[in-house]
């Protein structure tokens, strides 16, 4: 029944949709479905997304690496006393919540129109979750088990990777996770505010062409996209957690 | 020296280290010294385009919040009150939630313009979404006992509604504003760089492109107080509402 009703409501949209553009909305501002699901065929099948999805992944896995880098060791750097748990952890958490984005205009200034302005985005809005569930994981670990590897005498090299590492993995990885789909997401705006490739940048292409079908069939595209890299870290996440605890 | 002492220090520390890189190191055409900054801030305070701008954003994000607060509480009060609106609605509006909303940005300017409809619409619809989670979670996530024993006590279903769900539920509501104000100030700001005619998009184009970084930083400045102090204002709206029920 409940599926049922899930369904209806899903084709109930489509049906609006349809109507809707059977009357009076321009085809320019609203294609209708059967136009979209073509568009999108025809995109699959010709793969000439090819060259802006590498761009975008690129950007993206380069601004990962920046800030899953920078973001542990500083985040394990602070964690390593208490005091200075207290004084970083509030300035990175007042320093997350401006929005970041703010910051476009000044990387396009320093870093130009191509990637390395997306890349410098994603890795600011990256590196907090990062940094601030590096600080978190470390620093909640759990006294005993401190207590009792120093007791049996390990080195502060085991008592990283013995002890520290798996107690706080699932929250770090959570802090990467975060990290990744907003990085991702600030590299889409990005490209959508100001660039000449990456995904972003297509779909204001064909925005600004008027082509809305292939429009809204990109953006199904890049829906897709999304939806592949949030199931892919989604599985990694749960692979990381049970492999080390 | 108290945490909240080191932490300013940190950031004097930075601010100096910022004035004399730059003034040793950097091109004048593309960084500016904070103290630079700070004299453009006062040119900008006498212009009145740019505060025309500061406020016309400053209003955007006012009717955004409002409308995304109205229409997120009344939706999250439909999805977490019924049965049957929120087995019909909730994965439908948890798709939409995953969609990458940047992907939409060119679409709302081609149907809502390039003025300050599109600015709200697009706040909106970053906006509404937090708020209708976090309302549907806190309506259903009463203790089923509460419920239970006013239903046994002849309570009906409206004086269950008001003097039992709604208490309960004030303090996700307000957890919902301040997440809401954080994504508000994300959906108008993209617009806002994406396109703007007058806005403060407009004035960080016009001087990251006619290179005058001092007012381009106190430009960004200001916008970063401003998130600041709304963020401040919610959070405290949440932590004295919350202390209350």
């Amino acid at each position: 029944m409940k599926r049922l009703v899930q369904i209806g409501f899903v084709v109930l949209l489509a049906l609006l949709w349809q109507l809707a553009t059977l009357g009076h909305v321009s085809p320019l501002l609203l294609p209708p479905p059967a136009a979209v699901g073509r568009e999108f065929l025809v995109l699959l099948q010709t793969a000439n997304f090819w060259p802006d999805l590498r761009v975008t992944l690129f950007e993206l896995i380069a601004a990962f690496l920046i800030a899953a880098f920078t973001g542990s060791a500083i985040g394990s750097a602070v964690s390593r006393s208490s005091y200075a748990v207290r004084v970083f952890d509030p300035l990175f958490a007042g320093m997350y919540s401006i929005p970041a984005i703010l910051l476009f205009p000044l990387y396009v200034l320093f870093f130009g129109l191509g990637p390395g302005s997306k890349i410098a985005m994603g890795a600011t809005i990256a590196f907090f979750p990062v940094v601030l569930n590096t600080i978190t994981g470390l620093s909640q670990v759990d006294r005993a088990y401190v207590a009792a590897a120093r007791s049996m005498g390990a080195s502060p090299i085991q008592m990283f990777w013995s002890v520290m590492l798996p107690a706080a993995f699932p929250v770090i990885l959570a802090g990467l996770r975060i990290g990744l789909i907003s990085g991702f997401l600030a590299i889409l705006g990005g490209e959508t505010i100001a660039s000449f490739s990456g995904l972003g940048h297509r779909i204001v292409n064909l925005a600004e062409s008027m082509d809305t079908a292939r429009m809204f069939a990109n953006i199904v595209f890049v829906m897709l996209v999304a939806w592949v890299l949030n199931a892919a870290v989604s599985f990694a996440e749960a692979r990381g957690r049970r492999g080390i605890a | 020296m108290s945490p909240t002492a080191a932490r300013l220090a940190i950031i004097v520390a930075m601010l100096a280290a910022w004035e004399a890189g730059v003034r040793w190191f950097g091109n004048p055409l593309f960084v500016s010294p904070p103290s630079r900054v700070a004299v453009a801030l006062l040119d900008l305070a006498g212009n009145r385009d740019v505060l025309a701008a500061v406020a016309r954003t400053c209003l955007e994000i006012s009717i955004a919040f409002a409308l995304s607060t109205i229409l997120g509480v009344g939706l999250g009060l439909l999805v977490g009150l019924h049965r049957f609106t929120r087995g019909a609605m909730y994965p439908v509006i948890l798709l939409l939630y995953a969609v990458p909303q940047v992907t939409m940005l060119p679409l709302f300017v081609l149907v809502f313009g390039i003025g300050m409809v599109s600015k709200i619409a697009f706040g909106v619809s970053h906006g509404v979404f937090p708020i209708l989670m976090t309302v549907a979670a806190g309506v259903q996530n009463i203790e089923p006992i509460l419920v239970t024993s006013a239903r046994a006590m002849g309570a009906s279903r409206r004086q269950i509604l008001l003097a039992v769900v709604f208490p309960h539920a004030l303090s996700s509501f307000f957890t919902g504003m301040r997440l809401g104000m954080t994504a508000v100030l994300l959906g108008v700001l993209l617009a806002e760089l994406y396109v703007s005619q007058a806005g403060v998009g407009y004035f960080t184009t016009m001087f990251t492109q006619t290179f005058q970084p001092q007012n381009l930083f106190a430009l960004v400045a200001v916008l970063a107080a401003i998130a600041i102090m709304l963020n401040a204002l919610c959070r405290w709206a949440e932590l004295r509402f919350r202390a209350n029920v």
